[in-house]
Order: C-alpha cells, then structure tokens, then sequence
C-alpha cells in the first residue's frame, strides 16, 4: 500500500487514463490535470473542465479515481479547478501529435484559422459549423480531399 | 424565499446578505438552465443536422454553466440544496431566470433570435462578473465567457444571414424582433437587488452594461438590415420571480422524471 504522498507514481497512473472521446490522448495531455499535491497525509489531484458542459468531465472525475485505487495510490481527492480557465493552449505538445494522427486537426490560438487536413495535410479546409461532434470541437471539409474532419477549437 | 428582502431599502449598503448574493447567483444560473433547456427542445427538430449540433453543443455549455452556478448558489444558501435540489424542485415563482429565456422556441428564426438578445448579454454581463470581488462568480465567469463567445459567433452569424437574406427569412426574423424585444429591458435595467450587488463590487452596474449591449447589438442588426424595435417594457419581471405562463409548461417537462422518480440515477 502506498502512503500517499508522493504525486510522482500518481502522475505516472494519470498518464494511462485516457479521455473517453478521444481515446489516444491521456488526460495529462489533454492538459486538465492541474497539480497532484500532498496535503495531510492524502493526495489532492485538480481536475480542470474544458468547457462547463462537457459529459465527459464526469466520466474521466470516475476514470481517475478507479485508476488510482486501482494502482493502490491511497488517499486521493479528487477536485474540480476552474481558474485559470483551460483553453487549448493546455495540450502537451504530444498531445497535439497524437491529435492530429487521430485525425483531428489542432490549430494554435495564434494562428486559428490556419487548418491543416489531418488526411491529406492540405491547408484548404473549411468550416462547415463551428459545433461539432463534442463541445471541444468544430467540424470542418478539406478542399482538397473532400473529407470531413473534426478541429479541436482554439477556446 | 422572500420576493421583498434583498430588495428592501434597509438591505442596501455593506455587505449583501448571504440570502441577497442567493437570489442574485440563481439570477443567472435559472436564466441559462431555462435557455437551456428551451434549446433542448430543438433537438430531432432542427433543419439541417450541423444547427441541430449547434444548438444541443449551445444548451450543454449553458446547463454546465448553470450546474456550476445552482451548486455555488446552493453553498450560498448554507441549506444544504444542491444543484439538483435547486433545479428540479421549485416551482415557476422561485425560479429568477430573464423572462426573455422562458419564451417559447417559435420557428429556428424566432430562436436565433432570443439567443442572439441573450448571448449579446450574456457575453457583456460575463466579460464584465471575470472582474466580481466574488471570486468564484468571477472564475465561473471568466470560464463561461470563452464559451458564450462562440455561442454569439453562432447567434449573430445567423441573425445576419436570415435577416440579410430572402423576402421571406428578414420577415421572419423581424416579426421574432418585434414579439422579443419587449423582453430586453428587464435584462437591463437594475432593481434593487442588481444595485446593491453592483454597489458591492459583486456585478457590473446594468446601466453601464446597458450602452455596451445597445452597442452591440445595433451593430448586429444593422449589418442584418433588421429595424431595432421601438423601446418597450415589458411589466412582469422573471428574475423576480413573476414569470410569463410558459415557464410552468418548461419545468412540468423539465421536473416530471425526478419528481416521479426521486433519488433516481442513470
């Protein structure tokens, strides 16, 4: 039984956990865990949402607390954290990789109308709506292959 | 619940009660539960697939920000109601959600509508609470604020095409304008409540949100070739709990499943 005071083997089970719509990409680099802190002889994990009505919130609040009694890590809290607000700038940049070969398109907020097709990587895409299949994403056609795709939008 | 205390001259001034910051968060937390749920509705019924994703992805952004907002108002209150107690069982005069958010959907025009009178003022309202000396009105602000910006995005984008459109579609979307905009002045104009939350550094002050909504809006419908309607008042206020009669009909809708069934889980 571990005593629960260490974040480093609760950060390494938090990598395995994974975001129930998209299934490549873990929660820590989807970006939503923000600190895994001791604190009186238990651990504090704060989760951000990324947007206030996103079903899955719950769904991953339950993934991580199986995963980490699973892994035996004891004590752990887990809390909602609402500031600073998550925004797409949170995604590890493995996360954007992952993204991307998963077929969904990443832009950055810095330049967010710069799309590049995750099938054929043209940049002609457009948007069809900017509300897609999940709150986090818009739906978008390339030019050039014609096909559909989803983008994570830039929040 | 008492309709008259925050609002009582004595209440003004100083710290508002914890019963007066109650009412003021349920203010906004009923009014995007109800706009909410209104767009719910849309759901199986909108006319192309993308508008129909639209606006369900519109209505789970507003009744996330509405869980957020029912479960701070429910810790207010320090009577151990949580943010289902609070949604699912009051009845229609305890509910303080803008009049505006309990009219009926009508066509997808009339809905582009009221959103777009909402969103406008939602988006001002939000960008202006980021900064409240209640810091978790400002956190859940500061959060709801990103979304409610698509949401406008989407509203207004419409609003031009529907009203800069076809003989047929700026009809529409005009008679919408003129059946909503009676609804409006209550989302600007303060009663007492909305004054001393304002004195309190807790909102912004609705006379000076007022310019920025007129702003935006008559930008809006300017580009959509639509006539802003004459100024008109509407009498019954819903964020004081006198609501329009449809509100009733929303939460028998809304309510029937947890109070037939309650304690009831998925």
């Amino acid at each position: 039984m571990v005593t629960g005071t260490t974040p480093e083997p609760v950060w390494q089970v938090l990598r395995s956990v994974m975001d129930p719509e998209i299934p490549v990409l873990s929660v820590v680099e989807l970006g939503i865990v923000r600190y895994v802190r001791p604190a009186q002889g238990h651990l504090r994990v704060g989760i951000t949402p990324t947007y206030c009505g996103c079903p899955a919130t719950e769904v991953i609040q339950r993934s991580i607390r199986a995963a980490l009694a699973q892994h035996d890590m004891g004590d752990v809290i887990v809390e909602t954290v609402l500031s600073p607000p998550w925004s797409s700038e949170w995604l590890s940049e493995e996360g954007r990789r992952k993204l991307q070969a998963f077929g969904i398109a990443v832009p950055t907020a810095r330049a967010p109308s710069q799309v590049t097709c995750p099938r054929c990587a043209s940049h002609r895409a457009e948007c069809v709506s900017e509300f897609g299949s999940t709150p986090c994403k818009a739906h978008y056609r390339c030019g050039e292959c014609l096909e559909p795709f989803d983008v994570f939008k830039c929040i | 619940m008492t309709a008259s205390a925050p609002d009582s001259p004595a209440a003004r001034g100083g710290s508002p009660s914890a019963e007066a910051r109650f009412r003021y968060v349920l203010r906004l937390a009923d009014t995007s539960l109800i706009l909410g749920q209104r767009l719910g509705e849309w759901v199986g019924h909108a006319p192309a697939l993308e508008e129909e994703l639209a606006l369900a992805n519109i209505a789970l952004d507003l009744i996330g920000q509405a869980r957020l907002l029912l479960g701070y108002a429910g810790e207010v209150e320090g009577r151990g109601r949580d943010e289902d107690a609070l949604a699912f069982l009051r009845d229609a005069p305890q509910f303080c959600n803008a009049s505006l958010a309990e009219q009926p959907n009508g066509d997808f025009g009339h809905t582009i509508v009221r959103q777009f009178l909402l969103d406008a003022w939602q988006l001002e309202l939000y960008e202006a609470l980021s900064g409240s000396a209640d810091a978790r009105l400002a956190e859940i602000a500061a959060k709801a604020v990103k979304e409610t910006r698509y949401h406008w995005r989407f509203s207004a984008g419409w609003l031009v095409r529907l009203g800069d459109g076809t003989a047929e579609s700026h009809a529409r979307v005009q008679q919408a304008l003129d059946a909503l905009w009676r609804f409006t002045d209550e989302l600007l104009a303060p009663d007492g409540l909305d004054e001393q939350m304002a004195a309190a550094g807790i909102a912004p002050s609705l006379s000076a949100l007022r310019g920025r909504w007129e702003a935006r809006v008559g930008a809006a419908l300017a580009q959509a070739t639509l006539q802003r309607p004459a100024a008109a008042r509407y009498p019954w206020h819903g964020k004081r709990g006198v609501h329009t009669e449809h509100l009733g009909h929303l939460l028998a809708e809304m309510q029937h499943l947890p109070r037939a069934l309650p304690g009831a889980k998925w």
